[in-house]
């Protein structure tokens, strides 16, 4: 499709694709983060592993607008993955992310044909379905993955042969923050890739699509494919950090609450996914630690108030706060 | 025999909690996650009536579906209806959050135990006939679901109500120009379906329990129902709601180490196989 535009025409497309003096700032604030609040290094690669979590939901979400309340399931497959080599002498941690996001990545490909039928409320269903009998299978194949009790005896090595998981968790915020810078960067250049502006397009107008020339079937398996593997890699992440695996990587709240993360930062926007989890899992820290039983409220609640006023989410609040900045100045 | 009748019994069940959904979500085409609350909401207002004020358990019941009723107008006239017009996604999100709000709720009302449930005298017990033990408040549930079953067609197929509705639905604009007051006719509606979710609620505590945890354990089920069903459709989701009920519970009895996997397996297949439901609304009129 690009082969018709003239240089110039691709311009916009191309500066949108510039990295921004804002974007170098964000990516300081981990390394701030680590200096600022050293006794919160694990809540910290929490966060780092749920954003790359949700950073696959918005690849299928935001920009190829696949809806998904099963994103656990290639998240679980994943950190199973990750926990079973580990459990079973091959505790590099390298190799355990490689295996893993190959593994979901054939779970997403497999899936994809099934997943890809069918109008949003469909989607919604199956995609729900195959989580669910993935966690029943989990629940049920005791002798392999732990069953309630979880996956017991994971052993990673240390990292490049050299670094120790250390007990204060630096190591392990390391490691889940490079990770996500790396696959963030991939995603970015996906997204700005003739491929990712592909998926925008299937998103706005399916029907328009096949008209110009895009496969749209063939490209919407790669991005589901593509974002069962992030997601596999975010599982791997938790299962070696972690050091376990239990049966709610894969539960349907893990699914539910990635999506209000998404939502909360805003779709359809790399930095939406990355913020929304960053506030959310922060909220969720602080909340729950007043008062663990209702936190739950004061999300349904504001759950509610995004949906009705506030539908872009952190960034489209941000986005608005800089117009009217703007238009004063 | 008794798997069969089991299986006939729990999908039953089952039809009667999501027979208000197939309303909101089968007619009026609202993707409500939240319907699992309006059940619990009936669920609690039967168990109090009958363990606080000792009301009796044929009046508690559609005490219940009156509550959810009014709580259905409630939510319908301030939040539901500015969603109407939102995609399935909003819709999604919205009532989970509703759903959050709602456990939340329950915890601090009611505490997280398991709500006590005593069924009347004549409802206990089982009949025996060779072969088969029939238990009486199951053969209650599937007499109640089939009388319903057969009202709620005849309500939404040959009423005045039911033409108007299913206008509404089908082109809300070109329903207006004929004089038909479509917000009141969706309230009215989503007061039904709010009603016979209550109403689901309350008989089911018997069999499924009833808990904080209650709209998010069972949203699953009745999703199932709904969408292999097909929409709006209240025998499609009758037959629907019956097929898992026997996959269900044939599936545990045969094959416990399987559980739960069964009635996950049949929907993905179903929906494979017809994306659309097993019965298209448009053979209803």
């Amino acid at each position: 499709m690009s082969t018709q535009l003239k240089p110039a025409e691709l311009d916009p497309l191309r500066r949108a694709a510039d990295w921004q003096r804002w974007e170098y700032a964000f990516w300081l604030l981990p390394l701030a983060a680590y200096f600022i609040f050293p006794k919160s290094l694990s809540l910290l690669s929490q966060i780092a592993i749920t954003a790359l979590f949700a950073l696959s939901l918005d690849l299928i979400l935001g920009y190829a607008g696949i809806v998904s309340l099963g994103q656990a399931a290639f998240f679980g497959l994943g950190a199973y993955a990750a926990g079973l080599m580990a459990a079973h002498g091959m505790g590099d941690p390298t190799l355990g992310l490689l295996v893993a996001a190959l593994i979901a990545g054939c779970g997403g490909f497999i899936s994809s044909f099934l997943v890809l039928r069918g109008t949003d409320l469909t989607r919604l269903m199956v995609t729900l379905g195959v989580a669910m009998m993935l966690y029943e299978a989990a629940n049920k194949l005791t002798e392999l993955t732990g069953g309630v009790d979880g996956l017991q005896g994971i052993e990673v090595k240390p990292l490049l042969g050299y670094f120790n998981f250390d007990l204060y968790g630096k190591t392990a915020y390391w490691y889940s923050v490079v990770v996500l810078f790396a696959l963030f960067f991939l995603a970015r250049r996906i997204v700005h890739s003739p491929f990712g502006l592909s998926l925008q397009g299937i998103r706005q107008n399916v029907g328009r699509m096949p008209a110009i020339g895009a496969p749209v079937h063939g490209r919407l398996v790669a991005v589901y494919t593509l974002s069962a593997a992030y997601a596999g890699v975010a599982g791997a992440l938790l299962t070696q950090t972690t050091q376990f695996v239990s049966l709610d990587v894969l539960a349907f709240s893990r699914s539910a609450e990635l999506l209000l993360m998404l939502v909360l930062g805003g779709a359809g926007c790399l930095y939406g996914a990355l913020i929304g989890t960053a506030v959310f899992m922060t909220a969720h820290h602080f909340l729950s630690n007043m008062n663990p039983q209702y936190w739950q409220f004061w999300l349904g609640a504001l759950l509610v108030l995004i949906v009705l006023f506030a539908r872009d989410g952190v960034i489209g609040l941000l986005v608005r706060l800089r117009g009217w900045l703007r238009k004063s100045a | 025999m008794t798997i069969i009748f089991d299986g006939l019994a729990s999908g039953m069940l089952l039809f009667l909690i999501s027979v208000g959904l197939s309303v909101t979500l089968g007619l009026m085409n609202f993707v409500n996650l939240a319907h699992g609350s309006f059940a619990m909401l009936g669920g609690y207002v039967c168990a109090l009536m009958l363990s606080r004020y000792g009301l009796p358990f044929l009046l508690a019941v559609p005490l219940a579906a009156l509550v959810a009723a009014l709580a259905g107008v409630l939510l319908e006239r301030l939040l539901y209806r500015r969603l109407y017009a939102a995609s399935p996604l909003d819709q999604v999100l919205f009532s989970i959050g509703l759903n959050f709000m709602a456990i939340s709720a329950a915890h601090y009302f009611f505490g997280a135990q398991q709500q006590p449930m005593v069924l009347p005298e004549f409802l206990r017990g089982q009949l025996h006939f060779s072969g088969l033990d029939v238990g009486i408040y199951r053969l209650f549930l599937i007499t109640v679901g089939l009388t319903l079953a057969l009202c709620l067609q005849w309500l939404l197929a040959k009423t005045r109500f039911g033409a108007q509705l299913r206008a509404a639905v089908d082109n809300p604009r070109a329903a207006r120009g004929l004089g038909i007051n479509v917000e009141r006719i969706f309230t009215l509606a989503f007061a039904l379906g709010s009603a016979l979710a209550g109403m689901g609620g309350a008989l089911g505590i018997e069999i499924l329990g009833l808990d904080p945890g209650f709209p998010v354990k069972y949203i699953v089920y009745f999703l199932i129902v709904v969408a292999v069903g097909g929409s709006g459709n209240i025998k499609g989701s009758l037959i629907a709601a019956l097929l898992l009920g026997l996959c269900d519970v044939a599936g545990k009895y045969y094959l416990p180490q399987i559980g739960a996997f069964v009635i996950y397996v049949v929907m993905v297949v179903m929906l494979i196989a017809r994306p659309q439901g097993l019965f298209n609304r448009k053979l209803l009129s």
